[in-house]
C-alpha cells in the first residue's frame, strides 16, 4: 500500500509515536526506555488478567457466539476513547501514565489474534454465519464505542470549562 | 498456576507490541498505523499455528495459555487499532481509516486460517 507522505507525522496518531525517542547513544536511549518498557509490561499483565478473568466468570461454550471477547474490545476501545482525550487535550499527565495504562493495560486487555481466531473456530465449524455477524457485530461495536467515547469526553469537559 | 501462566505470556507479549510498533513506525513516512498491523497480523498467524497444534494436541492446554491468552493476547490490540481508526477519520483521512479496518481484518483472518492450516499439516 502506498500513503501520501504525511504532514502530521508528529501527530499522536498512534500512542506511541510521541513518546521520547532519543537515538543519540543507545545507552541513552535504553535508559529512557527501560522504564517505558516496564511499566508497558506491568500494564500487559494487569490487562491480560482482566481478559482472562473476563473469559472465566463468562465462559462461551465452542461453536457459539464469543460474546466474552467481543464486550471485552468493546469496553477496551470505550475505556481508550476516554483515556486518549483525557490525556492528549486535557491533563498533562506524568509521561509512564500512557505507556502503562494505554498501550500496557488496554492493550493487554483487548485482542485482535483471539478475535480473528474466533471467526476462524466458528467457520471451521460450520457456522460461518455467526462467524460473519460476529466480524461485522465486534468491528461495529469497537468504532462505535471508540468514537462515542472520545466525543461525549470532549463534550463533556468543554461543558464543565465553559 | 494459570494466572501466573498468563501473565508471564502478557509480560513478554505486551513490550514485544510497543517496541516493534516503535521499530516499525520509524521505518515508514506515512499515515498507514503499519505497526500496529504488524504485530495484529503477527499474533493471529501465531495463534493460529497454536490452534493448530492444540487441535492436534501437539501442544497443551498450559502452552495455549502461555502463548496464547497471554503472549499473542497482549501481543495484539484491538483498542489501539479502533483509535488510530478513528484518529485517521477524525484527521480527513477516511481512505486511510478504511482502509486500516479492511487491511486488519482481512490480513488478520488470513494469517489465523494460514496459521491453523499450516499448524495442521504439520503435526495431524
Amino acid at each position: 500500500m502506498t500513503a501520501p507522505r504525511s504532514t502530521t507525522t508528529n501527530e499522536p496518531t498512534d500512542p506511541y509515536v510521541d513518546l521520547p525517542v532519543p537515538d543519540q547513544r543507545k545507552q541513552q536511549s535504553w535508559r529512557a526506555q527501560g522504564p517505558i518498557v516496564a511499566m508497558v509490561a506491568l500494564g500487559g499483565a494487569v490487562g491480560a488478567s482482566a481478559r482472562y478473568g473476563a473469559s472465566m466468570v463468562w465462559p462461551v461454550a465452542a461453536g457459539s457466539f464469543p460474546w466474552t471477547t467481543l464486550w471485552v474490545n468493546a469496553v477496551g476501545c470505550a475505556v481508550i476513547g476516554v483515556f486518549m482525550v483525557l490525556i492528549t487535550e486535557v491533563w498533562a499527565a506524568h509521561r509512564l501514565v500512557r505507556p502503562f495504562f494505554g498501550t500496557g493495560v488496554l492493550g493487554g486487555f483487548t485482542t485482535f489474534s483471539t478475535y480473528a481466531l474466533d471467526i476462524q473456530k466458528l467457520v471451521a465449524g460450520g457456522h460461518s454465519r455467526a462467524g460473519l455477524a460476529y466480524l461485522a457485530a465486534t468491528l461495529c461495536a469497537a468504532l462505535a464505542a471508540v468514537w462515542l467515547a472520545a466525543t461525549v469526553t470532549r463534550r463533556l469537559v468543554a461543558w464543565r470549562q465553559r | 498456576m494459570n494466572w501466573l501462566l498468563v501473565i508471564c505470556g502478557a509480560v513478554v507479549g505486551a513490550p514485544m507490541r510497543y517496541l516493534t510498533d516503535r521499530a516499525v513506525q520509524k521505518r515508514h513516512d506515512t499515515v498507514f498505523p503499519w505497526g500496529t498491523f504488524t504485530v495484529n497480523v503477527v499474533g493471529c498467524l501465531i495463534l493460529g499455528l497454536l490452534s493448530g497444534a492444540v487441535a492436534t494436541g501437539a501442544a497443551s492446554s498450559h502452552v495455549q495459555l502461555l502463548l496464547g491468552t497471554g503472549l499473542c493476547g497482549a501481543l495484539t490490540t484491538y483498542s489501539t487499532f479502533s483509535y488510530e481508526t478513528l484518529r485517521l477519520a477524525e484527521d480527513g483521512a477516511r481512505f486511510f481509516a478504511a482502509a486500516n479496518v479492511v487491511a486488519s481484518v482481512v490480513a488478520g483472518l488470513g494469517a489465523a486460517f494460514v496459521g491453523v492450516s499450516c499448524a495442521e499439516a504439520l503435526w495431524a
